[in-house]
């Protein structure tokens, strides 16, 4: 995690699967985080709507504190990522056409997580657990994902 | 350790782990962390038909986010297989017992089998948690431009006034689903 690359990596990046193997091992670890902390559980959602545990406030808080912490560090230390590039999160865009999208696709979104009780990541832990469940969750998320770019013209953002 | 390992872990471990994972992304190859890109690419990939929303080099621009989730599937059957999966799972009291007066039995798995599987696409209670959930979930988050992942951590995290709108949509999306949608839903299920 020392990572501070003297120089950018050449251009025209030549290593192309270690970073792919790495991005894998991750998520192999986020996976294993998101059951055993049973962020996956539609039990778990249902208490946090109903404010009856800490436990999922808790979980996304301290992700997002942890998470800021790293961003200003590697803002005030300059970091660049292993394969060359300054560690940067580009912004989502705010402005005439593209305001109201947060709002009504975030309540959208929120019927659904409420509803499913599980989220895109927590969907893909839940299928390698062995959910058959997890797996028609899935489906329907990318034909829902599908149906909006077809409609998205078409919708206020 | 084993033993350590395979009891629920606590908030205080999870959430820094999540930040963990942001970090280690951003730090192999300056990736933002979010997961429900991953549906755009696979849509991209698989039918873009004629939508200027999926028509973009997906190899380019997501196969590292593919590798990642594709990664969190083998997560999660590494930690049912060998970690035992945090069952059986004990529910917050009063959560148990407004699900049991909806007929959900609360626990002890980690998602409730009489809506949450295959047999249960055959209940209409089941088809509409699981279809129309799982729907709402890709349509709203390619809508709001981003999941619990995106905005919700990686947003949040950056202080992007975007995302804070987003996560209290989905909220308000989530209140009302559980106090409203999903009790009406379910009341037909109650024997």
């Amino acid at each position: 995690m020392k990572t501070r690359r003297p120089e950018p990596a050449p251009a025209g990046r030549t290593l192309r699967w270690w970073p792919l193997a790495a991005y894998f091992a991750v998520g192999v670890f986020f996976g294993i985080v998101l059951i055993q902390s049973q962020v996956v559980s539609w039990f778990r959602i249902q208490e946090m709507f109903r404010f009856q545990s800490f436990h999922l406030y808790g979980v996304l808080a301290s992700a997002v504190a942890t998470s800021a912490l790293f961003l200003r560090l590697a803002r005030a230390l300059d970091l660049r990522a292993v394969t060359g590039e300054p560690i940067s999160i580009p912004g989502k865009t705010w402005g005439p056409g593209s305001r109201r999208r947060y709002a009504i696709g975030g309540t959208l979104f929120g019927l659904g997580w409420a509803l499913a009780g599980t989220c895109p990541g927590p969907a893909y832990a839940l299928i390698g657990y062995g959910s058959g469940g997890a797996v028609v969750v899935l489906l329907s998320a990318l034909l829902g994902t599908r149906v909006y770019a077809a409609l998205a013209e078409r919708l206020p953002h | 350790m084993i033993d350590l390992l395979s009891s629920p872990w606590p908030w205080w471990i999870a959430g820094p782990a999540i930040g963990l994972t942001l970090t280690l992304l951003l730090l192999i190859g300056n990736r933002a962390f979010g997961v429900s890109s991953s549906l755009r690419h696979v849509c991209a990939a698989v039918a873009p038909g004629r939508s200027s929303l999926l028509r973009y080099d997906w190899r380019r621009a997501g196969l590292w986010n593919l590798a990642f989730v594709v990664g969190i599937a083998v997560g999660g059957l590494l930690a049912g297989q060998l970690l035992a999966g945090a069952e059986p799972l004990v529910v917050a009291e009063p959560t148990a017992e407004a699900l049991e007066a909806l007929g959900v039995e609360p626990g002890p798995g980690l998602v409730p089998p009489e809506i949450y599987s295959l047999q249960a696409l055959a209940t209409p209670q089941g088809l509409l948690v699981m279809v129309l959930g799982g729907f709402l979930v890709g349509f709203g988050a390619r809508y709001a431009g981003g999941c619990t992942s995106g905005h919700g951590v990686t947003g949040l995290a950056n202080g992007q006034l975007p995302s804070l709108v987003a996560v209290l949509g989905f909220f308000a999306g989530g209140l009302l689903a559980t106090h409203v949608l999903l009790p009406w839903l379910l009341s037909g299920s109650t024997p």
